[in-house]
């Protein structure tokens, strides 16, 4: 079904009234894989930062594999953005001209502050010793590529790792206000849109960063998993232990905002409320209230809650961990989808909805956004394969 | 580290980035960023472009939205306006209804019955052309503009088609051109006006309904009309400096 079938179609659908204009939605399916890409990045980085910084030991299978998370999501974290455009070979003007009363244009920036400054260097701070080690092991071109990683830096003393850790402390330290940045600036981007009233509140950025912690915390516990699943090693069990911990507790902070939230707007009840209302209850019910109040939120926390007091064998934690990180995932990303399409499911008007079919097959939107997500893993793969984390050479020296 | 370079040492390199920095935060403060609105009124005695509508006057006959659909090229479908009329029905137990079959391009039928028709009225609808656009400040690359003259208006040629604009907009004015892949909008046809025309909806209008000018001249019509008629405009609560101005406007009308 092409595009101009599927809005025909949600004419002949629409409920109440709606600005012509209003009947096509401008942000689809790929606009909820940006928030929720970039989000995976966040929380990613964010569980980096709780070994490094807050030195939370049991955490330390999962630094490098959340950093390397972090960097194969952030590497296509724009791509939703660029092919949506209606020009998007003119992308680069935001970046060369941005309008700077823009919350969009500015994001350019923060990604590419977030991306240069702070991932890759940090990776790279981390990696360095062992890359040099790397070269000097391999040959051919292998040899070349991980001398030209280390930019032909071959210092190997003492002094030299000494220099790397507080480099990259100190790079993970800037890390975390730009991780929270990055994220709230996605949340900024849609809450600061006053012609929206689904959108438009100040608590935007704060939910966007804690649901980005969650879901990107959520995604490094199923990769862990997954990686040991393939290479046929023994999980962890107490570190999966303190992911699930803090994952319990993030989705908690991140209920209680969403909460308060929905409470303020339905106790305030301004204009906007009674159409929210019909929205909330109407088109949203199944991703709303099944998908991310349901699957996403409160199993996921009745669970971890449970396992906070009681633990049962490890099999079954192993399989309930790896059940509520999928549910967590899913949760959030149907948290993007309430937020994206249902901000235009309603209009403007407050007179009346139109809506929006995700065309399965032969639309643009699913098959780009499919590919936004699954590249994802396969950079990750590439980068696992490249600088794998259990063959560093950390233990000798300490 | 041990990395040697001959004539670039790491003292030329703080001293120049500290320079660089140095640089950019000078010229920022030179041209402080405009942090609120993209746009202020023009100094000087330039033109302040604005539109009235007299709702007590529209007919519903569609022909300013006919006229622009063909004036300004905007594709025929009915996903596409830069100017379109709405019909309200107001019914006896209170029930508000809206319609704007293509736009009203087609015309009008009222499919409530008299009787229980409390009132009934249209309501044209177009850019705002607002002072303290929304749509405007939002856009990433600076491709959405205001003129001088207070109209917003889009560079189609820069515009990446991001649809930011199109959110931002309260009024529902903006749309992405299917064929072109970027935005377009009501521009008061300003090739019109440049030549001294009038904008294509003003001429189309059988009853007089729709007027435009210059808000800085205290004796012109649109002056006068604001004058002498209650206006109100749309969303006032939105501060957007909004210069379509409704007289006769019911609060029902979004």
């Amino acid at each position: 079904m092409n595009k101009m079938e599927s809005l025909y179609e949600a004419l002949a659908n629409l409920d109440g009234f709606i600005y012509p204009n209003e009947i096509a939605l401008n942000w689809d399916l790929l606009i909820v894989m940006y928030p929720y890409i970039t989000g995976l990045v966040a929380g990613a980085f964010i569980l980096a930062s709780l070994n490094r910084v807050f030195d939370i030991k049991a955490l330390k299978p999962t630094y490098d594999i959340s950093l390397l998370t972090a960097l194969a999501f952030m590497l296509v974290a724009t791509m939703p953005l660029i092919t949506h455009l209606g020009q998007p070979l003119r992308f680069y003007e935001m970046l060369i001209t941005p309008h700077l009363t823009s919350a969009m244009a500015i994001f350019g920036f923060v990604y590419l502050w977030y991306l240069m400054v702070v991932l890759l260097l940090e990776i790279w701070f981390d990696y360095r010793y062992d890359m040099v080690i790397w070269s000097q092991q391999k040959k051919g071109f292998m040899k070349f590529f991980y001398k030209a990683l280390t930019l032909w830096i071959s210092d190997t003393s003492p002094e030299s790792r000494k220099t790397d850790e507080k480099f990259g402390y100190f790079i993970t330290v800037i890390g975390i206000p730009s991780a929270f940045l990055l994220h709230g600036y996605v949340g900024f981007i849609f809450g600061s849109i006053k012609a929206n009233p689904w959108w438009s509140t100040v608590m935007m950025p704060v939910i966007f960063l804690f649901s980005a912690m969650v879901s990107g915390i959520a995604l490094v516990m199923f990769i862990y998993m997954a990686i040991n699943y393939l290479r046929k090693k023994k999980t962890d069990i107490f570190c999966l232990d303190t992911i699930a911990k803090y994952l319990f507790y993030i989705l908690i902070l991140d209920f209680t905002l969403e909460s308060l939230d929905q409470i303020h707007r339905i106790y305030e009840a301004d204009e906007s409320f009674d159409i929210l209302k019909i929205l909330v209850r109407g088109k949203l019910f199944f991703t709303f209230f099944i998908m991310q109040i349901g699957i996403g939120t409160l199993i996921p926390i009745t669970t971890l809650g449970f396992l906070q007091f009681r633990k049962p064998r490890e099999k079954i934690r192993k399989i309930l961990y790896l059940i509520i990180s999928i549910f967590v995932l899913v949760g959030i990303f149907f948290m993007r989808w309430n937020v994206v399409i249902g901000g235009q499911l309603f209009s403007k008007s407050f007179y009346g909805f139109t809506s929006y079919k995700v065309n399965l097959i032969g639309g643009t939107d699913v098959s780009l956004s499919l590919l936004w997500f699954i590249v994802p893993f396969f950079i990750l793969a590439f980068l696992i394969w490249l600088l794998p984390p259990w063959k560093k050479f950390v233990e000798k020296t300490n | 580290m041990v990395v040697k370079k001959g004539n670039f040492n790491r003292r030329d390199f703080i001293k120049h980035s500290g320079m660089l920095a140095g640089g950019v935060v000078l010229v920022s403060l030179l041209n402080p960023f405009k942090l609120v609105f993209a746009t202020k009124k023009p100094e000087g005695n330039g033109k302040w472009y604005g539109i009235g509508i007299d709702i007590e006057k529209c007919i519903g006959c569609g022909s300013c939205a006919r006229a622009c659909k063909i004036e300004n090229d905007v594709p025929n479908e009915p996903f596409f306006f830069r100017n379109w009329v709405e019909q309200y029905t107001i019914m006896n137990d209170g029930q508000i209804k809206v319609s704007s079959p293509n736009g009203g391009i087609d015309g009008f039928k009222q499919p409530v019955p008299d009787e229980a028709i409390y009132k009934t009225f249209f309501v044209p609808k177009m850019c705002n052309h607002c002072a303290k656009s929304p749509c405007t400040q939002v856009c990433p690359v600076g491709a959405s503009f205001e003129s001088p003259e207070g109209l917003a208006l889009v560079d189609q040629s820069y515009c990446i088609g991001c649809g930011y604009c199109v959110q931002a907009c309260p009024y529902g004015c903006r749309y992405i051109d299917p064929k072109k892949g970027v935005v377009d909008k009501c521009t008061l046809c300003y090739h019109r006006l440049e030549k001294g025309l009038n904008p294509a909806c003003m001429m189309a209008c059988p009853t007089g309904a729709r007027i435009y000018g210059d808000l800085n001249d205290k004796e012109s019509g649109l002056s006068i009309f604001i004058k002498e008629n209650n206006c109100a405009v749309l969303k006032p609560q939105l501060n957007t400096g909004s210069k379509l101005f409704y007289n006769a406007l019911s609060q029902e009308v979004h």
